[in-house]
């Protein structure tokens, strides 16, 4: 099964504190810690795990600069076959729609069985997997958590949903599907496994070879656009205890006992 | 303006709290909008929903037929795109079938797509200014979404109140004739229920919650032995299942348990929202946190900064001595 997974190069975080910049119009960018989007990295982990059992390839994509290359070479190491950079300053600015049409042009470049991306990304837009399937007219289902392969036609797919449900499907190939976080435990991956993979070649692309024009994607074609960040209203917010260790504790011990908070 | 369309989620027969809740968000996109509920499905549970909703919306879209019994988004797609006028504004609750749904709609009937909104700030031009929220709500922005040709709009449950008034005395349209050809490409098998675990988290009146916080497989002990002070249970947010240290039935939120206890400790938990609506009743809750900014101190009412690696043993010793 030819497999191509679509990742995102992310501020991580876990080892981040996001905050505004001086200016309260964006995210203070420097020093930022970035990594692979976390549900992308549970999707190359069950694409591997797939190829492992059934035989094919793992190709993995991402959209950036030249710095979103380290996370090609990261998922790499783990185990997927090729990369593809797609590089191009005209595509900032991009909305889901933007990205999902450039991500449709890279699978015209190739031929797949089957499509990943995370289920969702920093923004929290959980939209580009199922915008690309709609353009190209395959089958789609999001929040997956469990991938049977039935045959070369068809997988079994679990989906979470609410209360910890799952919702069991039979999907047609090909298809796309949006990765679920706990599908899998994705693999260790080393310096050593980096360095490993350090001089494939990882082919890059511009928009012009995707014949990607600007009324597609970048700023000019985004119909939906980030105006601003500001901090969320702190409503009444909470009442922060502050002093010593000792002096916190016994507040808060008094504070539970009052609402019944020890048994 | 272009017609506003809800997207009514339901199950056995009762609508979802979003059903009302869209009512509110439509009026903040319009104020004078009428609203058309779209509700799918089948049989006696769907003309059950119908006329529930129209005690509420003016109009009300019934699509009928037994291919829509249960709600796959890539069946439904297609019957949206085949019976809403293009170019309409179409809302839908931004929860596992909303993400199913959404974006591949907006692809279908040529309309931007806005995932997951929090608040809407009005229309200038042709432009809706909506407010969002990214980084697990670290950090919210301003969106501009060019409405002309209509939008999808996914809308998070619980920030808009839910429309109680019920005095729209609407009526219900029968548009099954629309529905046209079903899409065959996915389809729905069963549903399994995950089984039962060691320890039923809703009924414990006081929870001792852990998140990524912890850091370590290995403090998950100074939880337990928190909790074992004050008489509680250990649950968790779900990058703890994720990591398998805990089981899944002690995850709290919408993608696991949903809890009413009467206090709730946020330990090392920054507060999504996918996590706080898991949490109803208004519990008395304290987070304690190293960052400063972690959502989870918008909601708490009690917030204390500090390492739960250390503070939690700490306070365990205490509650003992105290005892």
């Amino acid at each position: 099964m030819e497999i191509l997974v679509c990742v995102k190069r992310v501020p991580d975080n876990e080892e981040n504190e996001i905050e505004l910049n001086d200016d309260g119009n964006d995210i203070e960018r420097d020093d930022l810690v970035y990594s692979v989007n976390e549900w992308d990295n549970y999707a190359v982990e069950e694409a591997i795990q797939i190829v492992d059992e059934h035989g094919g390839s793992v190709t993995v994509v991402t959209i950036g600069d030249e710095e979103a290359e380290e996370v090609l070479r990261r998922e790499m190491a783990m185990g997927a076959e090729k990369g593809i950079l797609v590089d191009d300053e005209s595509l900032e600015g991009s909305d889901g729609k933007g990205i999902a049409a450039v991500l449709k042009a890279v699978t015209e470049k190739g031929s797949y069985d089957l499509i990943m991306t995370g289920a969702q990304a920093d923004a929290g837009q959980a939209q580009v997997g199922g915008m690309l399937a709609a353009m190209m007219d395959i089958p789609y289902a999001s929040l997956v958590n469990k991938i049977d392969v039935i045959d070369d036609k068809k997988l079994k797919i679990g989906r979470e949903i609410e209360g910890g449900d799952q919702e069991l499907n039979e999907i047609d190939l090909p298809c796309v599907l949006s990765i679920q976080t706990g599908i899998n435990e994705p693999r260790y991956v080393g310096i050593r496994g980096i360095r490993k993979v350090a001089s494939v070649e990882i082919p890059t692309f511009n928009a012009g070879d995707l014949g990607i024009g600007a009324d597609v994607a970048g700023e000019a074609a985004a119909k939906v656009k980030k105006v601003d960040y500001f901090l969320p209203e702190m409503g009444e917010g909470a009442e922060m205890l502050e002093g010593s260790t000792d002096e916190i504790i016994d507040k808060l011990i008094e504070l539970l006992k009052a609402k019944g908070g020890l048994q | 303006m272009a017609q506003i369309f809800a997207y009514i989620v339901h199950k056995n027969g009762v609508a979802d709290d979003t059903a009302l809740e869209l009512i509110t968000a439509a009026k903040k996109i319009d104020a004078s909008a009428e609203v058309t509920a779209v509700v799918t499905g089948s049989g006696a549970n769907l003309d059950t929903v119908c006329n529930e909703m129209a005690a509420s919306y003016k109009e009300v879209y019934k699509l009928d037929n037994d291919g829509l019994a249960y709600p796959n988004a890539e069946v439904v797609r297609g019957v949206l795109v085949n019976a809403l006028p293009a170019g309409s504004i179409i809302l839908i609750p931004h929860n596992t079938f909303g993400m199913d749904l959404g974006p591949g709609l907006s692809i279908k009937v040529d309309s931007p797509f806005v995932s997951d909104a929090v608040d809407f700030e009005g229309v200038d031009g042709s432009n809706l200014k909506i407010i969002r929220q990214e980084f697990g709500g670290q950090v919210s922005t301003h969106v501009t979404c060019d409405i002309s040709n209509g939008a999808v709009i996914n809308v998070r449950p619980g920030p808009f109140l839910p429309d109680e008034s019920k005095s729209a005395g609407g009526s219900v349209t029968d548009k099954s004739g629309d529905i046209g050809e079903l899409a065959t490409g996915r389809r729905y098998l069963e549903t399994v229920i995950p089984e039962a675990g060691d320890v039923d988290i809703t009924k414990s009146d006081v929870l001792v919650s852990v998140g990524r916080g912890i850091e370590d497989e290995e403090n998950i002990e100074a939880a337990n032995e928190l909790a074992e002070a004050m008489g509680a249970v250990v649950s968790c947010s779900r990058p703890i299942v994720d990591a398998k240290w805990l089981d899944k039935s002690r995850q709290v939120g919408t993608s696991g348990q949903t809890v009413k206890p009467k206090v709730y400790m946020a330990m090392g938990i920054s507060g999504s929202f996918q996590h706080l609506g898991g949490i109803k009743g208004s519990p008395f809750m304290i987070a304690v946190n190293k960052n400063a900014k972690a959502p989870i101190f918008q909601v708490a009412d009690v917030g204390i900064i500090a390492d739960i690696q250390e503070f939690m043993p700490e306070l365990a010793e205490k509650i003992g001595e105290s005892k």
